[in-house]
């Protein structure tokens, strides 16, 4: 293993101010320089991605004065995958008078990340949490209200207050929708420049500090610097390193990997999420997976037959030769056991023979209780929009017969690092939303990641931002003309020309299904050693073949989907294989991340955190050079580390 | 299943197009109609052709991205549905399936499919937020909302911005889109300081984006893929005329 | 603030009526948001609706008055007599009838107006060709558009050109089927016993009838009170109702006429 990677200095985040954790972020705004709004005008920042956290940010930074400039691959900022988010957004307003505060819920996020997060930020992000809720609502977010016109809230995965705000089944959609309205103001008034249709394809850095970014037109296939003063990736996590994923096909990891190839270090890579309820895959040609929301655990009972290979349907089969394995491995949480828990558990269900529906690959998440006791006009009144989607992807109706379920990847914990400010290690590169690391450990809970991504953007890189700007920025100008600007796009250019060139006999999607397959069986739900090995293997031979036998169509100067998605896919093979790495060095079990070799004797993840307890910041060395591991290690003063339980 | 597939294909903005036509063998009912269309990417590839180009991304309806004219319908036969949701179970082995861009000149057709939508977006800046800086909100708990309000504006703030409304309108009109989200917000207390400045000024942007105006066919609300009723329209026009005959902007 | 800036983008489609017209070019400012909505298609639609309406008024007395023939040649031509004597001495002679041919006037004139000009734009917004812009044949008639919609501009025109032919016939006598004559009943019964008067009449009041019924219920909802599903379904109830209570009212007298009932 040793030749894989080397060990390098540690690091450690130095923006935190020291003190008690409930005075951090006060003292960090205090702290932190300012700029005067008469000032702001000169200065620049570029923002890539428009989901939550890069709209979010656009837009405030925009009302702040600065020059803002947004880019983003779809044609419309609308279009980013946080509207996917079907659940909720977590807030601790304690509106339900249940014991709910700040402390509380700091405490579950860190618990729930299995206590490999960083307590400052986590911290901070619980104590924000509720301003984005006052900030949603103001913006005419249309969450859901009780009959007395007040917010309503449920509960969701891995606690037991009801914290969750949501906006029936799309509350994801909703703040995004309210954050690019926001946006789009600002584009009216003139101090964001919105550029769609613009993938980012690299990072300029001059003199140790971040300065620009090199775009591809998509329509033209023009190539472009923009330059800034500073930039900001929030261009969210790269499930589709698996091809099958919740993701919107269009996702990737480009922004983040370029940005770790110029010196950004990537964290925790290993930690990916996978969601207990999307809908089974159906045949070879699937292109994507959909998530049914975590919210249907509050009413569903997920089950399977007590009989292996039991053919009947789930109709047929009577309550007592049901195994409602969640509700009983799990009594104080039942069905809302944290994500990781849950997927795991229907792992096993089903390598056990008991799977439900055609490949044995699915359980059953039924309602039939619910609609029982609720009526079937309060289930459609929560779930409607998940049931018809349900119903026209599978052709099954959930209300008469139970959903059949299967976790996919859904969302990445990992991410380029970051220290309080949302600074990643190059100066000048701020990094939000999924695309950073830092708040949700080794797994996140649900409804939480909407909660960071407006916490980002709208509240905390604001405020860090100007820190950087007062000490680093508008000392000197630069221009395109600029050698690392230069070297940048002639680089992006050469890469292009490359994937041209190589006029192979496969094309980009079927090497995007076998690598996505590769990582799904090795660094899925359960690694291993031997595993992962073969699979570092297969990654290198088959990104070997991809570089000698892909076929892209086309030209660059034209709208090429081909030509887009071979870049996208080029980097997927070198963070795969990061993945590997990094789930191979980390030999304990930890939340989404599950090693056989460290569990429990009745099969739960096995922590160690006394070798184990520091965030993986992975440098990048070179092509082909074995990466350098610069641990941050983690320390915490309050919350006692536990072996986590739901039991 | 085979299929037969007439698609229209232009290879930029200013190129004619033609409909040509694939034949795709080997298509399961399970395939949403966007698989399908990958499978027969893969052909042409394989054949060293170049790929069909059309826009898509979340692949499960919320996106609002993928944007075909299937047999003349925006979003093809099955109601309710955005092109990605819908299933080739609902097609027939031997069928002969015509694909088209969205056709409106505000649309301009990008690349074979592709069409530019950027007109919506200009809406929204022209006055489709409710001015609300980041900080400046006071507790959410402050305002109470009515159920019914908050039940209204959130079934007109569902619209998913993809421009089918457009593409069915025989005026070419978009007021289903820009109805929807002066619905959504007119609906709510705290929209209702820029209600009229609001209605004007996204009804103007409208205008100068050169969509027609609506006579009320409902053809759009046939294909909404989320189901955005043509009252709201009404509700954008009473807006509209209360605000000319009110001087309050 | 909205449409605090310029964000219009100058249209491609040049036309004469929208440069003699003048057409809504992007938010300009905030005081300018009013003037610039007056041209917006929501106010022409509006503006359609209310001239419409209006027509629709003048129709349903224009039907009760038409219905008078049934009580014989005295009181019809009585009643057309009164017509221009009503509001006497207030008004002078034919004052209240020219009041209600101005205001109809105007009212049409406004209404071929907004039509013409929506037409226009909305030609210009599927590159001429409308709802069949498409190369595909499949679904030429939509998913869900009636027929009445689908015909409201050629019905029109139908109409309007019924309205020249109708006046030229009944009103001034200078067209005149079956014989001209001072008595307005007389003039009537003549027209209406040839059996292709009779047949031009119908042809016109059913194409009348499919405009009123979408013309009426897209007036409401052009004026904004299509509130609900359930404020839908009462506005197609009202204009199914007032189309065939005028197809129905309109048609009566010359079928009875034709059948010889009265003469």
């Amino acid at each position: 293993m040793a030749e894989l990677f080397t060990v390098g200095e540690t690091i450690r985040d130095t923006k935190a101010p020291a003190g008690p954790i409930q005075d951090q972020w006060e003292a960090r705004r205090f702290g932190a320089k300012l700029i005067s709004p008469a000032n702001r005008r000169s200065l620049s920042v570029i923002i890539v991605g428009t989901g939550l956290a890069g709209a979010s940010a656009a837009a405030t930074l925009g009302e702040a004065g600065y020059r803002v400039k947004s880019f983003c691959y779809q044609d419309s900022p609308r279009r980013a995958h946080s509207i996917a988010a079907q659940g909720g957004i977590n807030a601790a307003k304690d509106y339900r008078n249940d014991g709910d505060s700040i402390r509380r819920l700091f405490y579950d996020t860190v618990k729930g990340g299995d206590y490999r997060s960083r307590e400052s930020n986590v911290y901070r992000l619980a104590e924000v949490s509720s301003s984005i809720i006052d900030q949603c609502v103001a913006q005419g977010v249309p969450f859901a209200r009780d009959y007395g016109g007040l917010l309503d809230t449920r509960s969701f995965g891995g606690v037991q207050v009801s914290r969750t705000f949501y906006a029936r089944g799309q509350t994801g959609q909703q703040l995004l929708l309210g954050a690019y309205q926001a946006l789009e103001r600002q584009a009216a008034a003139g101090t964001v420049e919105v550029h769609t249709r613009h993938e980012m394809l690299d990072l300029i850095v001059i003199d140790g500090k971040t300065r620009g970014i090199v775009v591809r037109d998509m329509v033209t296939g023009a190539l472009e610097t923009h330059l800034a003063d500073a930039v900001v990736l929030a261009s969210g996590g790269y499930s589709n390193v698996y091809h099958l994923s919740t993701n919107a096909v269009g996702c990737n990891t480009t922004a983040t990997w370029r940005a770790h190839r110029k010196g950004a270090l990537f964290a925790n890579p290993c930690f990916t999420q996978i969601h207990p309820t999307c809908i089974p895959v159906s045949g070879e040609h699937q292109s994507k997976l959909t998530l049914m929301s975590e919210s249907l655990r509050n009413d569903g009972r997920i089950w399977v037959p007590k009989e292996a290979a039991d053919g009947r349907r789930p109709g047929e089969i009577p309550d007592g030769e049901r195994d409602y394995y969640l509700e009983r491995q799990y009594p104080a949480f039942g069905n809302l056991v944290p994500r990781d828990v849950a997927s795991r558990a229907a792992k096993n269900q089903c390598d056990a023979g008991r799977g439900a529906g055609p490949g044995g690959r699915g359980v059953y998440l039924d309602f039939a209780d619910a609609i029982a006791r609720l009526g079937r006009a309060a289930i459609e009144e929560k779930y409607g929009n998940l049931f018809d989607m349900y119903h026209k992807i599978t052709d099954d109706d959930p209300y008469q017969v139970p959903m059949r379920i299967y976790p996919a990847v859904h969302y990445t914990m990992g991410g380029l690092w970051v220290d309080y400010d949302l600074e990643s290690s190059i100066p000048g590169l701020f990094v939000i939303g999924e695309a950073n690391f830092s708040d949700h450990g080794a797994n996140r809970l649900g409804a939480s990641a909407l909660m960071q991504g407006l916490a980002d953007g709208y509240f905390i890189l604001p405020n860090t931002i100007s820190d950087y700007f007062a000490k680093n920025a508008g000392t000197e100008t630069t221009d395109a003309s600029h050698p690392e600007a230069v070297k940048a796009v002639d680089a992006v250019r050469a890469r292009i020309t490359t994937f041209l060139t190589i006029n192979g006999d496969r094309s980009v999607d079927s090497f995007h299904q076998e690598l996505g397959s590769i990582v799904w069986e090795y660094c899925g739900m359960e690694r291993n050693a031997e595993g992962l090995q073969r699979a570092l293997g297969l990654i290198r031979a088959l990104r070997e073949e991809f570089w000698t036998n892909v076929k892209v169509t086309g030209t660059n100067e034209e709208l090429n989907q081909t030509l887009e998605r071979a870049g996208r896919v080029a980097d997927f093979f070198e963070l795969a294989e990061l993945m590997c790495i990094d789930a191979l060095h980390r030999l304990e079990s930890c939340g989404s991340h599950f090693r056989t070799e460290s569990q429990t004797d009745d099969g739960e993840a096995l922590r160690d955190d006394a070798a184990f307890a520091y965030v993986a910041a992975w440098e990048f060395t070179g092509d082909n050079a074995p990466p350098i591991l610069r641990k941050e290690s983690l320390e915490y003063h309050n919350v006692e580390l536990t072996q986590r339980s739901y039991k | 299943m085979k299929i037969t597939l007439r698609i229209w294909r232009q290879h930029d903005r200013e190129a004619a197009g033609r409909m040509v036509s694939y034949g795709v063998d080997g298509v399961s009912p399970d395939m949403s109609f966007l698989e399908m269309l990958d499978v027969l990417n893969e052909q042409l590839t394989a054949a060293g052709d170049d790929p069909v180009a059309f826009d898509n991304d979340c692949r499960e309806g919320i996106c609002g991205m993928c944007s075909l004219v299937i047999n003349g319908i925006a979003h093809g036969p099955e109601g309710l549905t955005a092109s990605c949701q819908l299933y080739m179970r609902h097609f027939s082995d031997g069928d002969t399936i015509d694909i088209e861009p969205w056709r409106s000149p505000s649309f301009p057709i990008l690349k074979d499919l592709i069409v530019d939508r950027s007109a919506f977006d200009r809406i929204i800046q022209a006055g489709g937020y409710i001015s609300s800086p980041t900080g400046a909100a006071p507790d959410a708990a402050a305002m109470l909302v009515p159920k019914k309000d908050a039940d209204r504006a959130f079934d007109a703030a569902i619209c998913i911005g993809c421009g089918a409304c457009v593409a069915a309108c025989p005026n070419g009109s978009a007021m289903l889109f820009t109805g929807a989200k002066a619905t959504h917000l007119g609906a709510l207390p705290q929209g209702q300081i820029e209600r009229n400045s609001r209605s004007l000024a996204m009804v103007n942007q409208h205008d100068a984006e050169g969509f027609g105006g609506c006579t009320e066919i409902g053809e759009c609300t046939a294909v909404c893929p989320v189901g955005i009723p043509l009252d709201m329209i009404s509700r954008l026009n009473g807006d509209v005329l209360s605000a000319l005959r009110h001087n309050t902007t | 603030m909205p449409g605090a800036c310029e964000i219009a983008r100058p249209r491609m489609l040049a036309s004469w009526l929208d440069r003699a017209y003048g057409r809504p070019m992007g938010t300009g400012n905030v005081v300018g948001l009013r003037s610039t909505a007056v041209r917006s298609s929501v106010a022409l639609h509006a503006a359609m609706a209310v001239s419409g309406l209006i027509m629709v008024l003048f129709l349903l007395a224009h039907m009760y008055g038409n219905l008078k023939i049934f009580e014989g040649r005295q009181a019809f031509d009585g009643y057309s007599g009164y017509l221009r004597e009503a509001g006497e001495p207030l008004l002078p002679r034919t004052g209240a009838l020219w009041i209600v041919r101005v205001v109809l006037l105007i009212s049409v004139l406004v209404h071929i107006y907004a039509a013409f000009t929506l037409w226009h734009r909305s030609r210009s917004a599927t590159a001429g060709k409308g709802g069949w812009r498409y190369e595909t044949t499949k679904n030429r008639r939509g998913v869900q558009r009636s027929y009445a919609s689908f015909t409201m501009r050629w019905g029109g025109v139908v109409v309007g050109l019924f309205v020249i032919y109708h006046l030229l016939h009944l009103s001034a006598d200078y067209i005149a089927p079956g014989g001209a004559s001072p008595s307005p009943y007389q003039r009537v019964v003549n027209g209406f016993s040839i059996w292709w008067v009779v047949l031009s009449y119908m042809i016109a009041l059913i194409a009348l009838g499919f405009h009123l019924r979408h013309g009426v219920w897209s007036a409401f909802a052009s004026l904004g009170t299509n509130s609900s599903v359930a404020r839908r379904r009462v506005l197609n109830l009202v204009a199914t109702f007032v189309a065939l209570l005028i197809l129905v009212g309109f048609l009566i007298p010359p079928l009875v006429i034709f059948a010889g009932w009265v003469r």
